[in-house]
């Protein structure tokens, strides 16, 4: 296998993809065989890309190959390098953790609905995740995000019997094409200025990076690109279709655009801003932090405020998605005023997140999954009490709560660590303005990290503890083994990623070496492996080994001591204040728990409360009935997106007129048509 | 021999320092408390008592309380324990200084505090949840503040480990910094908050609606609960050891000195009892607040912050 | 006492009276607010004592301690008899919520220090850092006038914004003229028994010192 190249290993996966596409139909009279098969080959598939990326990673090299198909004059180009390889890991890694996972949690549709569709289009959208990220032409870059797009979107509405699943993906898809023009306009513009636009070849992504654009044009292209990926990454405002689109789907499918998908796009830009344009201005970088930062305060302050499980989770990927991209602007600011080392430490951290992220998040939407599959249930009102019997998702789904939370030792902590070290050392900018600027978005960043703790104690804490809060009880089962074991897988890498950073810092720093000239590994850990000191020894340090092992040493001293002793444990019945009996609807929920959120952030939301008294006729002292009523609303939905929607509502009125069901008048326009145009001709 | 036997007997002397000294800090703080109020205390010696009373009593537990609740406070002790090998309290060199600069030390507190919002929402009662609610709404505001601060004390010092931060202050001349100054204020406003002192919290009521931290532990009993008080005096204790070493690190013991050993002990000591009277000072003075004006609260702790930072590239 | 020594205290100073100015901004009882200004006052006049001892310029003591007998002393009393003449509801009223003009603050702070760059790049005073601090001060002082809606506390606001210009005058230039300073302060004196009087007087028209009360004044269309 390793007398393959790193590329022939990609495409042999991409390949295994599309046949399994391919061969789906066939088997669609056996569910259960084609679920078995199709998400075995696929996982096969997966570990394949894996083996890929790393390679590619780890060579360090650049592979390209020309596919003589597609367009006359317009073939396919190939490339593969460290960082198309890292994102091909990422991509692949989850991709075959939630394809076990798929096994399990695919098979409970058997009996309801075809799942030939879900199998079909699962496929073809980890084919063209990967495809983007090996295509190296404006041409086939479009090609292929349209695939990841469009077979993501019937993924979307695949339980399309219902109209708000409908028009949730129908949402996406249209955003996902605003941003796609937006992309290929950019695309336009930079083939435009490079050599070889008349046969073609400007189109390539090589041609592009040898051209030469004037600083304006530059700029345009740079922020058309920016804000098309930034439809596709979900950034504040445009990150409606992600709180619609996510919960709708299966679970599996969630994970997955929800992991990696998005990270395609920051790809995206990390592509465009570092290695087809090469002026840069630390404005760009700036407009890019600012973006990240509001979407991290608001992507967290809006997941406070859900109560459905999966829309939770999607809004808190808004977040991770603005913590990325204020690493990836930090970067663009050091590297405009030429700080290397500094600008590859801010990349490196935005890196590392996209992974942490693909990590956490997946393993969070697969527990939500096994969550929606033990309980039929995706409102965390209705739940509690959970990690009584689920014993296995309760642990799991904790370990990605932890990590999400950036709390030490698991991943997420080490790349908002290093984000808040790049932070620090951006006194070091020559500018004034930008010294007095910045720290205040370091605030930002810790705002939202304190906050996304908040909401993930809130999701477990009302998910999975306390008592059950629905109305019946309902039988609640396990997940299978397959949903396990990706879970299991996730969880892992989630504790691997934490307490490992230097390994992964040490295999990851080919890619700042080929974007920025700049390698922080040498730094990072000079004083060996158990201790990661981005810069230098005394100017922080951080070893999450021995963290880890000193919490475990305690927890078990302690532990030990205290369990030599014989004093009794016994259990009681709740402490009820002397009232009588405590009943379920007593406890605190996901509505009560993010209370203080609503009241001190609540002028950023179009918030209803409303509180009715239903007095009793009798006893007017005595409310026996309180019904309680709350609505909170997207505020940036009607700024941004209701103009617009009324205006094509209008205009569709308007031109509705001209439809009358006559075939006359129908004929009549075509004529009409043909004879303005022989005019003009 | 010596060099080799010195860093493991510095680091079970800072250790057991911090184990031993936080309950009479503790201690120190309701005596001081019981002279200002005109009663007769119990002595400094008195959290000792209380918490090995805990310790031999019987745990009871809530019938449906899970393996969260049982490990909540192993491990919060387990993650204040590892805070405190990491502070530099009686010495600047303290071989597990470097495991982790002062960020990943707020993380420790706040894996603890995470832990605790869990087992108050563990049990299903109307005072956990609240605890915790109330309990991570004044972390999250607390949080930008804490970091403005960090931020301001790594401007002055280059660095953001503490063993080193306490070095570079020591060994350079004095300086009036106003950056220092309101980083210190904030710092100071922040520590209050973040250990549910007055006026953000009262440590010593069980009033039930004016309640954060005890209603999280409402639910604790017997050896849980003893670590959970422990680990709680911990925190105020390490929390003001993070404050000497920002801020007044003068008297700490150098790398490679042993014989400052004594005086570092003593100097201790001394700052420790004056915060023992800041403290009383604070709490008499100022009543608690109510819970929703915690956010202004924080929000002039913010401010400070922002101010040194604004002030050292302004001023200095 | 050296000059580097004085260099830090002043910036000590500057730091103070920037606080103090967002203290103003944040104070809600006009009593408080009264004295958070006679302690800007007061640190005003020691920041301008120890200009003039570490610049040698002696005209500068006259004007340190004109500016605390006026504006430690002498204003705080005169607004202090007019409060309590006149019964002013003792909570001040503000147009925007706190937290929100702290950041506003924050960023006019930011906002004069990129203003002040150039002149910083060009002067070699020792106070030259503390002219942002002067700047900021004024344009809070201006702020305050604008968020609250008392006419007590615009004129603490506009005293405050003296206050900041006075400042920045001792850090760009080692202080104005004597006789300009003398003109001013008097000027000062004077504004306060004229506010007074208005005081007065629109308060026995409106029978209100809310300023929303002025509203009325426009022509009725």
């Amino acid at each position: 296998m390793l007398t393959q190249s790193p590329l022939e290993l990609a495409i042999a996966a991409i390949l295994i993809l599309l046949a399994t596409a391919a061969i789906a139909p066939v088997l669609s009279r056996r569910q259960n065989l084609l679920i078995s098969f199709s998400f075995i080959t696929s996982a096969v598939a997966s570990l394949i890309a894996v083996f890929a990326g790393y390679a590619a990673v780890t060579g360090g090299g650049v592979e390209s190959l020309v596919l003589p198909i597609g367009l006359p004059d317009l073939p396919f180009y190939l490339r593969f390098d460290p960082l198309s390889g890292f994102f091909v890991t990422i991509v692949a890694l989850l991709g075959f953790m939630v394809s076990i996972y798929s096994i399990g949690y695919v098979k409970a549709f058997v009996g309801h609905r075809s799942v030939t569709r879900l199998v079909v289009f699962y496929c073809l959208f980890m084919a063209g995740m990967l495809l983007v990220l090996l295509s190296d032409d404006a041409y086939f870059f479009m090609v292929s995000w349209e695939l990841m797009a469009v077979s993501s979107y019937f993924l979307v509405c695949f339980e399309d019997d219902q109209a708000q699943n409908r028009r949730a993906a129908f949402l996406y898809l249209l955003i996902a094409h605003i941003g796609a023009v937006l992309i290929l306009l950019s695309f336009g513009l930079m083939a435009g200025f490079a050599k070889g636009f008349e046969n073609f070849s400007g189109y390539t992504f090589s041609a592009m990076r040898d051209s030469h654009i004037p600083e304006g044009w530059a700029a345009v292209a740079f922020f058309m690109a920016f804000f098309g990926f930034a439809a596709k990454a979900g950034v504040v405002p445009l990150h409606a279709w992600l709180p619609e689109a996510h919960p709708v789907a299966p679970s599996n499918v969630s994970a997955l655009m929800s992991g990696v998908m998005l990270k395609t796009a920051v790809y995206g830009i990390i592509r465009v801003g570092f290695d087809l344009l090469h002026s840069s201005d630390w404005r760009w970088g700036g407009v890019v932090l600012i973006f990240g930062l509001v979407s991290a305060v608001m992507g967290i302050l809006y997941a406070l405020l859900q109560n459905d499980l999966k829309r939770l989770l999607a809004y808190s990927s808004v977040e991770n998605i603005g913590i990325i991209l204020v690493c990836v602007g930090l970067a663009m600011i050091f590297k405009s005023f030429g700080m290397g080392l500094l600008a590859s430490l801010a990349l490196m951290a935005g890196l590392y997140h996209c992974l942490n992220h693909a990590m956490f998040k997946g393993l969070l939407f697969m527990g939500a999954g096994a969550v929606l599959h033990a309980t039929h249930e995706r409102n965390m009102e209705g739940m509690g009490g959970l990690v009584h019997k689920l014993k296995w998702t309760a642990p799991l789904f904790l370990v990605g709560c932890l990590s999400i939370s950036g709390l030490p030792p698991f991943n997420g902590f080490v790349s908002e660590w290093l984000t808040f070290q790049s932070f620090l050392l951006s006194p070091a900018l020559p500018s004034p303005l930008l010294n007095l600027l910045i720290p205040l978005g370091a605030a930002l960043v810790a705002l939202t990290g304190a906050l996304a703790a908040r909401c993930f104690i809130k999701v477990y804490g009302v998910t999975f503890l306390g008592h059950w809060r629905g109305e019946h009880d309902t039988v609640v089962h396990e997940a299978p083994w397959p949903m396990r074991i990706g879970m299991l897988l996730a969880a892992a890498s989630c504790l691997a990623l934490g307490i490992f950073p230097t390994f992964v810092i040490g295999w990851l720093d080919i890619i700042p070496e080929t974007l920025l000239a700049a390698k922080i590994s040498t730094s990072a850990s000079a004083s060996g492996w158990l201790w990661l000191t981005p810069v230098a020894a005394e100017r922080a340090s951080y070893s999450a080994p021995i963290i880890f092992i000193g919490i475990l040493v305690i927890f078990a001293t302690v532990y030990l001591v205290f369990h030599s002793r014989t004093t009794s444990v016994r259990r009681a019945p709740l402490w009820d204040c002397g009232f009588g009996k405590i009943t379920n609807r007593m406890q605190y929920n996901s509505t009560s728990f993010s209370m203080p959120t609503r009241r001190i952030y609540g002028f950023l939301f179009n918030i209803k409360e409303t509180v009715k008294y239903g007095s009793n006729q009798y006893l007017p002292m005595l409310n026996n009935r309180i019904l309680y009523h709350l609505r909170v609303r997207d505020r940036l939905w009607q700024m941004c997106y209701q103009p617009f929607s009324d205006a094509s509502f209008w205009l569709a009125r308007r031109v509705g007129k001209l439809q009358h069901g006559r075939i006359q008048i129908y004929l009549l326009y075509s004529f009409l048509t043909l004879i303005v145009l022989l005019v003009f001709s | 021999m010596t060099k080799d036997i010195y860093p493991i007997l510095i680091e079970s002397l800072q250790v057991v320092t911090v184990l031993v000294a936080s309950p009479l800090l503790v201690g120190w703080i309701r005596v001081l408390k019981c002279w200002s109020q005109g009663r007769s205390s119990a002595g400094v010696f008195q959290p000792f008592r209380d918490i090995s009373k805990l310790f031999i009593k019987e745990t009871v537990l809530a019938e449906n309380a899970s393996w969260i609740f049982r490990a909540t406070p192993y491990i919060v002790f387990g993650a204040t324990v590892m805070a405190g090998a990491i502070i530099p309290v009686i010495s600047v060199d303290l071989p597990l200084s470097a495991t982790a600069d002062i960020i990943a030390l707020v993380a420790l507190f706040a894996i603890a505090r995470f832990f605790l919002a869990l087992a108050g929402m563990d049990i299903g009662t109307a005072f956990g949840g609240m605890g915790s609610s109330r309990e991570m709404m004044v972390s999250s505001l607390a949080e930008p503040a804490m970091l403005m601060s960090i931020f301001t004390v790594s401007l002055v010092n280059s660095s953001t480990s503490l063993s080193q931060m306490a070095l570079v202050l020591t060994s350079n001349p004095i300086v009036l910094r106003p950056s220092l100054a309101f980083a210190l204020l904030a710092f100071v406003l922040i520590a209050l908050a973040e250990n549910g002192r007055i006026p953000v919290d009262n440590p010593a009521t069980h009033l039930e609606l004016t309640m954060i931290h005890e209603a999280m532990i409402l639910e604790y009993s017997g050896r849980h609960l003893a670590l959970l008080e422990w680990a709680n005096m911990m925190k105020l204790f390490l929390f003001a050891a993070i404050g000497i070493a920002c801020f007044f690190p003068w008297g700490i013991a150098l790398k490679d000195n042993i014989g400052m050993l004594p005086a570092a002990f003593i100097l201790l000591a001394f700052k420790l009892a004056l915060i023992g009277v800041f403290i009383v000072v604070a709490e008499t003075v100022l009543a608690k607040m109510r819970i929703f004006r915690v956010p202004e609260f924080l929000g002039s702790a913010f401010l400070f912050a922002t101010l040194g930072m604004l002030s050292y590239f302004i001023l200095e | 006492m050296n000059v580097s020594f004085a260099a830090q205290l002043n910036s000590v100073l500057a730091a103070l009276i920037l606080l103090t100015a967002f203290g103003l901004l944040a104070q809600r009882r006009i009593y408080g607010l009264l004295h958070i200004f006679a302690l800007q006052g007061f640190f005003l006049s020691v920041s301008t004592a120890v200009v003039g001892y570490s610049a040698g310029l002696h005209h500068l003591y006259i004007s340190a301690l004109l500016t605390l007998t006026l504006k430690v002393i002498v204003l705080p009393y005169i607004l202090y008899v007019l409060i309590h003449r006149l019964r002013i509801h003792k909570e001040v009223e503000e147009v925007v919520n706190i937290p929100t003009t702290m950041l506003i603050g924050i960023a006019l702070v930011i906002y004069s220090y990129h203003l002040t760059a150039p002149i910083r790049e060009l002067s070699d005073f020792i106070t030259r850092s503390t002219l942002a601090v002067a700047l900021a001060t004024v344009m809070l002082g201006l702020l305050m006038m604008i968020i609250r809606k008392k006419a007590v506390t615009q004129i603490i606001g506009f005293l405050a914004l003296e206050n900041g210009l006075f400042f920045a005058a001792t850090s760009a230039t080692y202080g104005m003229p004597l006789v300009v300073e003398l003109g001013v302060a008097l000027d000062i004196l004077i504004a306060a028994f004229i506010f007074g009087i208005f005081f007065f007087q629109i308060r026995t028209t409106f029978d209100t010192l809310d300023l929303k009360a002025m509203e009325k004044l426009k022509e009725e269309e």
